[in-house]
Order: structure tokens, then C-alpha cells, then sequence
């Protein structure tokens, strides 16, 4: 039992879960997307990819580079939020939510990836 | 680089987390706040995208004001705590970051990456000095001398700090590292393209062996000059093929053997592989007679056996009682009367104050002399440190290493054909030898002159190599005209002439010159610079050879070709 582990862990599974949480619902209905669940899985995000910074390992890199690309992807969804209601003014138009939530949705596929790897890990240190 | 880039992400870790956590939460507050109108009723809060902008510029202290409506209270309160939560995450992050900088650690990865990248970058041939103290700064001296580069790798930390003080006028690349460690000396160029030879001069026998065995392996082309103590490093050095060992005791027993022997051959030899530019050596002439040596270690070996073979009796004085038959020992230190009075110095024609401590040996030597005033003193000195002490007595002969292997390193490094010359010299009479002295004073009067080697191939000598080309004839002593007077000859003594295998001593003036020809010259820096110019440019060449102001452009002598075709 190890307290950095215990948070590495919590953090790389929160971030995969607060992402599902968003991305889960009907894809163009903006009801179902809160902007505060967007907002909570970014920050999460962050705070993971951070964890993850320093390790030399293969196994480290590739837990760095899964981060990488899940904050680019929810990056890239909130400020195309941002653009779409401030912006250009269009507003939650189905259109756009629907680009927003497959932009969350394709972080969501690092953040499995991620919580993957941390299993295979843990089952190899097992062994 | 990595290891800088991984070495700073892991330190910024907690403050990074910290920035974002404190970001995160003024945001989250500034989302959730209500705010208000001109006309004071509740507003619905700021948008996330409006949060964001508000805490970057006041987190940043650029502070716009109350963007993009003024604030209700609420939010002002929530603001006032965002404030100083932010103020306090970018200096703990700012803070860590310049920790991060003045670290040790940090800053020796760093200076790594740019002694890497400067040794990368070297673009002309470069030696690698592993060890830079007397010794190394010495070479590192006469090699900046004579403009050519190199590259430190010296084990304290405080000396490297040191060499940046020095006045050398190219850039000397210096690491401090173990040059034990084959990595480190990849990096300092031992695989470099441009690397020359590697000089291991540590005062660490088994630091010297690594680097010798390293450059053995890593780069069987480069040659590896070597300093070693004791015989067997020595032997085992040699056994893997180092190309030059050298062992300062063991080449100052030879001199010293050689100056009882013929000392103007030795002078000679001083005088070809002294520092150039440096006073001229003070002739020894070291007495045949008896001989008394202080101490038995590795140097007093080397001595006793150099003396045994120019057969002069030896007394030794060794603390301890040394039980050798045929040889007349004397157990004390040699630095009262008693022990010495028991050797013989009142007869004696030499004393060696030879022992490894060198107070001891200025008090045998000046013991000696109250005792003796006509002997011949030598003395070991051991530490260049203690020169103003040894200057001080009017010693006859010192031996310091560090300068030793100084002079020896740069003879063998800088000209080949000098070793080689030196091979010839010690096999001659006193006679030739006093005789050639006089030649290299007459040219560089009182000072150590400049001994260079010129091949003439069309890259050392490109006008001479294609006058010879072409079967024109060209003597010693017409080569030797000065490029700016061509009726006074060049103050240059030739040493040596090599054709093929076939060597000339002291070639006459009259000798005819053949493409391929190494000379060997003696004297001063500045006829050097006009001998190489004379041989290498065409038109110095014309004018040395025939006397005529050629055109210099290659348009004019098109030209001149043209007109002298069409008469």
C-alpha cells in the first residue's frame, strides 16, 4: 500500500470516468452534456497528465503520451464550446454538440487506454 | 537532453498540480456565483469561458478589472480569494523553478549537454587531455600556443572552474568527470572524426591505464600518449599497444646518464623539446665521479641504474637498511651531515636529493653544498607549487615531471619527425652536437625556437610540389629564401631531410629537393610563417624562385598566360 500509488490510480481512473460521464447520453441532445462535467474531466485530465510527468519508463511514456492526446481532445471540444455560444453565436445547436461529444468521445478512448495500461501493470507486478 | 527535460518535469510536478487545482477551483466558484445588473437583480453566473479569461489575467496580476459586467459582491468575495490562491501557486511554481536552476545536480546535466555540443561542433582536429593539472594546463598552454584545440576532461570541479580564468585565446571545451569512464570520454570526442590523439595525464596510474585501454578499443587510430609511475603500469601499457608511455622518472635517469655522458647531445635535446618561446635551457654538465643518491624508490632506481650504466660509482642513502652486495649503503635520510660526511660527500663529485618529500630534498641539497661546495646537486622536485623554493637554491639539475611530460607530449604530438630526429641526435658525438647548437643560437639567440615539420605534397607546399612536379630543380637552400627579400636566406636551421625511408642529418645547402621531401626546421615562429608561405602560394613561390612580381588573380594571369603565348 503506497499513497502515491493510491492517487496515481484515483486520478487516471477519475479522469477515464468523469470523461465517460460526460459522453454518456444522446449525442446532439445538449441536455444531456453539462458544461461542468466537461470542465471537471479537463481539470482531472490535467492533474492526471501531470502525475504522469518524469517516469523514463516505456510503459511511462505511453501513459504520458494517452494524457497527451485525451487534453488535446477535451481542450479541443471546450473551445469549440467556447467558440460555437461566444463567438460565432450559433449556440448548443445539435450540430455542435454532436462535435463536441465525439471530441470528448475520442478521449475517452486515451482514458481507456490509459486505465489499461495501469491494470496490465498492476497484473505484471503481481506476477 | 532528456534526462534535463525528465530531470525538470519531475520537480515541476507538485507545483504544476497546484496551479491547476487553484485555476480549477477560482474557475469553478466564478461558474457558479450569480452576478448582477445596472439595475441590481441577479444575472445569471459567468460562463466557463469567461471564468477562464477572468482568472488568467488576474492571476497574472495583468488585472483588467470587472470583465465583462461589474461584479456583484458575491463575486468580488469569491475574486478576493482567488487573488491570493493564485498570487501564492505561480511563485511556488516560480519559486521551485528557479530552485531548480541552482541545483547541482541540474546545473552538472546541463553543463554536460553544452560540453557535448561544443566538442560536437569542433570543426578542426582537436587532442583530448584527460587531466588537466600541472601537467595538462602546461600542454593546454603550448597547444593554444600554437593555435591548435582541445578538449579538457579534468576530475575536480574546482579546477575546471579555474581553466575558465586562464587566457587561452581558443575556447578550451572542459568537463569535470571520471575520464575512467568510456561514456564520458565519447563525449569529450574520443569518436569524434576530428580527434588527434588523446593525451592521458592524470596523476592517477589506474586513471591513465583506463583511458589508454578506453582509446585502444574505442578508436585504435588515434594515438594515446600515456603517463605512468611505476615499471609495470609502464609494461602493461605498452603490452596493449599505447604509442607513447611516458615515464618521467625513467627519461630523467636517461637524461641524466645521457648529460654525464655528452652533455651538449643532452643540452641539444633540452633545447629541440623545450616549450617554444620559452628562455633557452642553462647547459649542465654534470661531473663524472662518485655519486651519492638520497632515496630508493622508484626514482632512485631509475637514477642508479642510468648512473650504473655510464659506470659511476654510486652510494645510496636509504632510511631503512638495504641489504645490496655489491653497493656501499647508508641508513639515514640525507638531510643532516652525519649520514652524508658517512657517504663521502666532502670527495663526492654528485649528490641526487632524490626522495619523494620536497622539503627534505632542498635540505639534503643545501646540507650538501655547506659540506661540498664544488658538487654537482640534482634534485627531484615534486610539486610545480614549490618552484619559487627550488629557484631560490641554485640547484644544478631539477627535475620536475609535470614539465617533463609537458615537453615530451607536445614533441611527440606536434612533430613526428622531431622523435625521430631525437633517435638520430642521441647516438652522436659531444662535438656535433655543440656544433649545431651554435647554428640554432645563431638563428634564435636565448630562446627555446620552434621546431616544425613541412612535407612537401600539395597540401603543405602546393607551388613547391608542382615546381618539383614538373622536373624544375629546387635546392635546400633555395627553398629556404626569405618570401619578403628573396637575396637574405631564411634565419631556419634544417635539422633533418626524409625521402621515403632514406634520412639526411643536417642536410646541406645544396641538396636537391624531390616532391615528398618531410624537412625538419629549427627557429624562429616568424621565418616558419614565411617558409610556409613561400612553398605554399604560387605567386611568394615566383617571386622567391625567379625574382618576378607575378600577377596574383587568377583573371591577370589568364592574362598574362595569353600575352606571353602570343610573343
Amino acid at each position: 500500500m503506497n499513497l502515491e500509488k493510491v492517487v496515481f490510480g484515483f486520478f487516471i481512473v477519475l479522469a477515464a470516468t468523469m470523461n465517460f460521464g460526460f459522453f454518456i447520453g444522446d449525442i446532439d441532445n445538449p441536455v444531456h452534456h453539462d458544461v461542468f462535467e466537461l470542465f471537471a474531466a479537463i481539470v482531472v485530465n490535467l492533474i492526471a497528465t501531470v502525475l504522469k510527468f518524469g517516469d523514463r519508463t516505456q510503459i511511462g511514456a505511453i501513459h504520458l503520451a494517452t494524457s497527451l492526446v485525451a487534453d488535446l481532445q477535451l481542450i479541443a471540444a471546450a473551445i469549440y464550446w467556447a467558440y460555437s455560444v461566444h463567438v460565432s453565436g450559433i449556440g448548443m445547436t445539435p450540430g455542435v454538440t454532436a462535435s463536441v461529444v465525439s471530441l470528448a468521445a475520442g478521449a475517452m478512448l486515451a482514458n481507456v487506454v490509459s486505465v489499461v495500461i495501469l491494470i496490465a501493470e498492476t497484473v505484471m507486478m503481481r506476477r | 537532453m532528456d534526462s534535463v527535460i525528465f530531470l525538470m518535469l519531475r520537480r515541476m510536478r507538485a507545483p504544476l498540480i497546484v496551479l491547476i487545482a487553484i485555476y480549477a477551483i477560482s474557475m469553478l466558484g466564478l461558474a457558479l456565483i450569480p452576478g448582477v445588473d445596472a439595475n441590481g437583480r441577479p444575472t445569471p453566473p459567468m460562463s466557463f469561458f469567461h471564468a477562464f479569461y477572468f482568472v488568467s489575467y488576474t492571476a497574472t496580476t495583468i488585472g483588467f478589472g470587472e470583465i465583462p459586467n461589474a461584479f456583484s459582491d458575491a463575486q468580488r468575495m469569491w475574486t478576493v480569494l482567488c487573488i491570493y490562491l493564485t498570487v501564492v501557486g505561480w511563485t511556488y511554481s516560480i519559486v521551485t523553478l528557479l530552485g531548480l536552476l541552482q541545483d547541482k545536480g541540474f546545473q552538472a546535466a546541463f553543463a554536460k549537454i553544452r560540453f557535448a555540443r561544443a566538442v560536437r561542433r569542433l570543426g578542426e582536429p582537436f587532442y583530448l587531455i584527460c587531466g588537466c593539472g600541472e601537467t595538462g594546463t602546461l600542454i593546454g598552454n603550448a597547444l593554444d600556443r600554437i593555435g591548435t584545440r582541445f578538449v579538457v576532461v579534468e576530475l575536480s570541479e574546482h579546477r575546471v572552474q579555474e581553466l575558465d580564468l586562464l587566457e587561452w585565446r581558443a575556447d578550451a571545451p572542459a568537463l569535470a568527470g571520471d575520464a575512467r569512464e568510456p561514456e564520458l570520454l565519447k563525449l569529450a570526442g574520443l569518436t569524434h572524426p576530428k580527434c588527434r590523439g588523446v593525451l592521458a595525464v592524470t596523476n592517477n596510474e589506474e586513471a591513465n591505464l583506463a583511458v589508454a585501454i578506453a582509446v585502444r578499443l574505442l578508436r585504435p587510430d588515434v594515438p594515446v600518449l600515456a603517463r605512468a609511475r611505476s615499471e609495470s603500469v609502464s609494461a602493461n601499457m605498452a603490452s596493449f599497444g599505447t604509442d607513447h608511455v611516458i615515464n618521467p622518472f625513467r627519461r630523467f635517469a636517461d637524461q641524466l646518464a645521457l648529460a654525464v655522458r655528452a652533455p651538449d647531445v643532452f643540452r641539444l635535446e633540452q633545447l629541440l623539446t623545450g616549450i617554444p618561446g620559452e628562455a633557452a635551457p642553462e647547459p649542465h654538465r654534470p661531473p663524472r665521479g662518485d655519486w651519492i643518491v638520497c632515496g630508493y624508490g622508484r626514482f632512485g632506481h631509475a637514477i642508479v641504474a642510468a648512473l650504473d650504466s655510464e659506470a659511476q660509482p654510486v652510494t645510496l642513502i636509504t632510511p631503512e637498511p638495504l641489504a645490496l652486495p655489491d653497493r656501499r649503503c647508508i641508513t639515514g635520510i640525507g638531510t643532516e651531515a652525519e649520514p652524508l660526511l658517512a657517504a663521502g660527500v666532502d670527495t663526492a663529485s654528485g649528490i641526487v636529493a632524490g626522495t619523494d618529500n620536497d622539503v627534505n630534498n632542498l635540505s639534503i641539497a643545501v646540507t650538501a653544498r655547506e659540506l661540498n661546495p664544488s658538487i654537482f646537486v640534482v634534485m627531484r622536485q615534486n610539486h610545480a607549487s614549490n618552484s619559487a623554493l627550488f629557484d631560490a637554491f641554485v640547484g644544478d639539475f631539477a627535475l620536475v615531471p609535470s614539465r617533463l611530460i609537458a615537453q615530451e607530449c607536445l614533441a611527440t604530438l606536434t612533430t613526428p619527425l622531431l622523435s625521430d630526429f631525437l633517435e638520430h641526435v642521441r647516438r652522436q658525438e659531444n662535438a656535433w652536437a655543440a656544433q649545431l647548437i651554435a647554428r640554432i643560437e645563431a638563428v634564435c639567440p636565448a630562446q627555446v625556437p620552434d621546431i616544425h615539420g613541412i612535407t612537401l605534397n600539395i597540401s603543405e607546399a602546393r607551388a613547391a610540389y608542382l615546381h618539383l612536379m614538373a622536373d624544375a630543380p629546387l635546392t635546400l637552400a633555395d627553398a629556404l629564401r626569405d618570401s619578403t627579400d628573396r637575396d637574405t636566406p631564411l634565419a631556419l636551421v634544417p635539422l633533418m631531410l626524409r625521402r621515403a625511408k632514406q634520412v639526411m642529418l643536417l642536410p646541406s645547402p645544396r641538396t636537391q629537393l624531390a616532391a615528398g621531401d618531410a624537412l625538419l626546421l629549427a627557429g624562429p615562429r616568424t621565418a616558419h610563417t614565411r617558409l610556409k608561405l613561400a612553398l605554399q602560394n604560387a605567386n611568394a613561390f615566383d617571386y622567391v624562385q625567379h625574382g618576378r612580381n607575378a600577377p596574383g588573380g587568377w583573371i591577370w594571369r589568364a592574362r598574362a598566360a595569353r600575352q606571353a603565348q602570343r610573343k
